[in-house]
């Protein structure tokens, strides 16, 4: 399936949609997520495609309201919708975002067949974000959220939170 | 109601997800490291987003005014359509792996096929399920293997647990009438079709688990048409209490 990756957003909304970010990852803005799907303006009021990462995540409620608390600041209403389809993925995750990630402190998603090995405990792929070290291992297949699993550095002891991939 | 098979047909879907997930829920700071903890909540969590979805559809096909909440809060007993599996207890933490490996290959042969449903909002729930589906077989898989070829007695346990739910999974595969017009027409899906391939996946995880696969022709079921273990009860008195004691309450 051909997954767009440019997402149909007016550009006068950027900066606003800059300014929500991510709950659980504040580094990251919900574009550098890329979790809004549409942003447009229509008969005066701002409507939003909003898609969740995980089927559960509770962070998309709160960005639901931020949303709407973002646009209402500047005294425009925001109608958000949640859309399920197409499925998100880690691919819309932008590069400017993976840097903000690996920099607070998250190792950014691999690509899929890497991403199974290190899964697996397989193979040490996944990059320490304290050390650089790849010399890491899986602690546990799920992390604080959803989104996560947790390593642990073999060379600098630093347990740390890998994005894991998701296609 | 005019789609009344296919409410129906979601409402049997949902309802495994979401006991099973309330079942899970119990273990929120109860499971036996912490590691395994957040894995099991995370599962749950997954499987409460995928209910949510479900239920939503539901309420607008109901089209009478209920909310996600009401179907998932208010009704009675009779009418929850869970398989009796995703009720039973978690005794120990060999019962909490068998049961989610047992229900997870299912779930994620179900999420697999919905993929080619008819219907498009099933379509894109299943989508979306399957990527989370598929973690949580890989997960409930490992354990059943670390446990299996474990200790002596991490085996004994996990054959136990294995063997005390195997009578349940036949349930899985039949069919209301709801779901047999559902799968006729392209939305719902055959469960019967995949009944061998089940039981295969899952006879070919216990081999290499070093456990046996169970001989006992002997099955329990009764969910899918609202009778329950004696178990739901108190699941339901738990999930509702909140509804019931201080009615439209919202957060």
């Amino acid at each position: 399936m051909m997954i767009d990756l440019h997402p149909n957003i007016d550009a006068e909304l950027i900066p606003i949609l800059e300014e929500v970010a991510d709950p659980e990852i504040p580094v990251l803005t919900v574009l550098d997520l890329g979790v809004i799907r549409e942003a447009v303006i229509r008969n005066g009021k701002v409507m939003i495609k909003l898609t969740p990462t995980y089927s559960g995540c509770p962070a998309m409620d709160v960005i639901g309201d931020d949303l709407k608390a973002a646009f209402l600041k500047r005294g425009m209403e925001a109608e958000i919708s949640l859309v399920l389809a197409p499925a998100w993925s880690t691919d819309w995750i932008s590069e400017e975002g993976k840097r903000k990630m690996e920099a607070y402190g998250i190792a950014a998603p691999l690509e899929e067949t890497a991403d199974k090995e290190a899964l697996l405990g397989n193979k040490p792929l996944v990059k320490c974000t304290n050390c650089g070290s790849t010399h890491t291992r899986l602690v546990s297949q799920f992390g604080s959220t959803a989104c996560k699993a947790l390593f642990q550095c073999e060379d600098c002891m630093e347990p740390f939170d890998y994005f894991k991939c998701l296609k | 109601m005019k789609d009344q098979d296919l409410y129906n047909y979601i409402l049997g879907i949902a309802d495994n997800s979401l006991i099973l997930g309330q079942r899970l829920g119990e273990l929120c700071g109860h499971g036996p490291n912490l590691e395994t903890d957040i894995a099991l909540t995370n599962i749950a969590l997954d499987l409460f987003g995928q209910t949510r979805s479900y239920y939503q559809y539901a309420a607008k096909i109901a089209g009478d005014g209920r909310t996600e909440d009401d179907i998932a809060m208010l009704r009675n007993e009779r009418d929850y359509k869970n398989v009796l599996l995703v009720e039973q207890p978690n005794t120990h933490f060999g019962h909490v792996i068998a049961r989610q490996f047992l229900f997870d290959v299912y779930h994620l042969q179900l999420m697999n096929a919905l993929q080619h449903s008819e219907d498009e909002i099933l379509v894109a729930i299943a989508r979306k399920g399957v990527k989370e589906v598929s973690y949580h077989k890989r997960f409930s898989g490992d354990w059943l293997k670390r446990l299996g070829d474990g200790t002596d007695e991490s085996k004994q346990k996990i054959q136990e647990a294995i063997d005390h739910f195997w009578p349940y999974t036949d349930e899985l595969f039949d069919m209301t009438d709801s779901d047999k017009r559902m799968a006729d027409q392209g939305i719902g899906v055959d469960m019967t079709a995949l009944k061998d391939d089940y039981y295969k996946q899952i006879s070919e995880v216990l081999d290499e688990a070093t456990l046996t696969v169970p001989d006992n022709p002997y099955s329990k079921r009764g969910g899918k048409q609202g009778i329950h273990t004696e178990h739901m009860g108190y699941i339901l008195t738990e999930l509702q209490y909140m509804q019931r004691t201080y009615p439209n309450m919202t957060w």
